[in-house]
């Protein structure tokens, strides 16, 4: 379990575009935090920064389980969980083929993928072809594969968009879980999450 | 290690069964192999020299055409990122997928090759060494194909740049190949190209995944 991420003097470019610098963050277990800011203020690219697929301009991410700080491929490998704008579903698979795949790719089993399908009431869907899925449902599955596995550290983007009202409540049960458990949670949003979460503003700090 | 075996499984699953999996490939090698003809002239005896260099050269052709797209498609729909966070590093990623390329495509491939060469009138004695060039030969085409296909992550036209970056590395493979069953139908010694063919192939699949696994990072980046 990762118990603390430590986000110190960030800065990320973009080509030639300095998007923020300066940026520190420390995030614990149990807590959630999540990103504000103008479209294309570099909220997607800092969740991309923190998983390790963006090389920052300046600054570090580091990581800390509850031995001491660890090696950040080793807590990428084994730690964190991103949900980008895309949902990493192959449209010709099965929803459950896919499910199960990335749920044990990313260290889980069987069984708790099946409890996360029944969780976000996917159980009638996991038959179909994830192309005959509707917006909402794939974005369900792919939320499905957070909670089946056994990663400490969420990072969502815009997590919540194609979800509808009744969908968003289940999915703020399943995330407020997570926290209890000692997960966390970084996000980025434009609508509230239906958690409590402190809120850091990006793209207004420096230049 | 079991995290290699499940990524292995379902890559195969998606090489094999979607979009006509080795069907498709077969479909355009035998294509190949009956335009080349048409082309050279259709003289039995001349054919007959040709035929496993046709056959050889059409195998990369159809190695090269199933292989553009390994990494594309998950690039665009996200799941690269997945795979990028796994258990794994990149570079297992890559050659999971080159081999479940090589397992759905280049081995049916490998196993047509004897049958439209004896079509073209290639004499039978060369079958078994040109199933062996054929399954080595697929597989350095595999990984030096997915090289080119991770490389041109990204670029638009990629087909065209996979093609330009990968052909020059086929060259190689392709000339020792032909070599040693140049050779070999012409009672030559031919087990000098073959060694060197083979050379030629550990070389690419031990090397390529580094190369694969740093364009997939820079990619993402």
């Amino acid at each position: 379990m990762l118990r603390v991420v430590l986000i110190k003097d960030l800065a990320i470019s973009r080509g030639e575009r300095r998007l923020f610098s300066h940026l520190d963050l420390t995030l614990v277990a149990g807590e959630a935090a999540v990103l504000v800011g103008r479209n294309g203020a570099g909220k997607t690219s800092l969740l991309r920064a923190v998983a390790g697929l963006l090389r920052p301009a300046e600054g570090s991410v580091s990581f800390e389980s509850e031995a001491g700080p660890i090696e950040a491929d080793a807590a990428r490998a084994e730690h964190l969980h991103l949900l980008g704008h895309q949902d990493g579903l192959k449209s010709s698979r099965t929803a459950w083929e896919e499910l199960r795949f990335q749920t044990l790719w990313t260290g889980g089993g069987e069984a708790s993928a099946r409890a996360a399908a029944r969780r976000f009431d996917l159980n009638r869907l996991l038959d179909l072809e994830v192309r005959r899925l509707s917006a909402g449902q794939r974005r369900r599955l792919a939320l499905a594969r957070l909670a089946a596995s056994p990663r400490s550290l969420w990072l969502l983007d815009e997590p919540m968009a194609p979800l509808d009202a009744g969908q968003r409540e289940a999915f703020g049960a399943v995330m407020a879980e997570h926290l209890a458990s000692g997960g966390m949670i970084l996000a980025s949003v434009h609508d509230p999450l239906p958690i409590p979460a402190r809120s850091i503003s990006i793209g207004e700090i420096g230049a | 290690m079991k995290a290699f075996g499940v990524l292995l499984r379902r890559e195969l699953a998606l090489a094999w069964g979607k979009g006509g999996g080795p069907l498709l490939a077969l479909t355009f090698y035998a294509c190949v192999v009956v335009l080349l003809p048409m082309a050279a002239g259709r003289a039995p005896e001349r054919l007959a020299a040709i035929a496993p260099g046709i056959a050889w050269l059409a195998l990369a052709l159809a190695a090269l055409l199933s292989l553009e797209r390994l990494f594309e498609r998950d690039y665009e729909d996200g799941t690269l990122d997945l795979l990028a966070l796994g258990p794994a590093p990149l570079e297992a990623v890559a050659v999971a997928k080159c081999l479940a390329q090589w397992l759905a495509t280049g081995a049916p491939l490998a196993l047509a090759a004897p049958v439209a060469a004896l079509m073209l009138g290639a004499e039978p004695k060369v079958m078994p060494l040109l199933v062996l060039c054929a399954l080595a030969g697929g597989l350095a085409f595999a990984f030096l194909g997915g090289l080119g296909a991770a490389l041109a992550l990204g670029s638009k036209r990629g087909g065209l740049l996979v093609a330009v970056i990968v052909l020059p590395l086929f060259a190689p493979p392709v000339i020792f190949g032909a070599g040693a069953l140049d050779g070999y139908a012409a009672g030559l010694p031919w087990t000098g190209g073959l060694m060197l063919m083979l050379a030629y192939c550990v070389g690419a699949v031990a090397l390529s995944p580094l190369a694969m696994g740093a364009a997939c990072r820079n990619a993402l980046d």
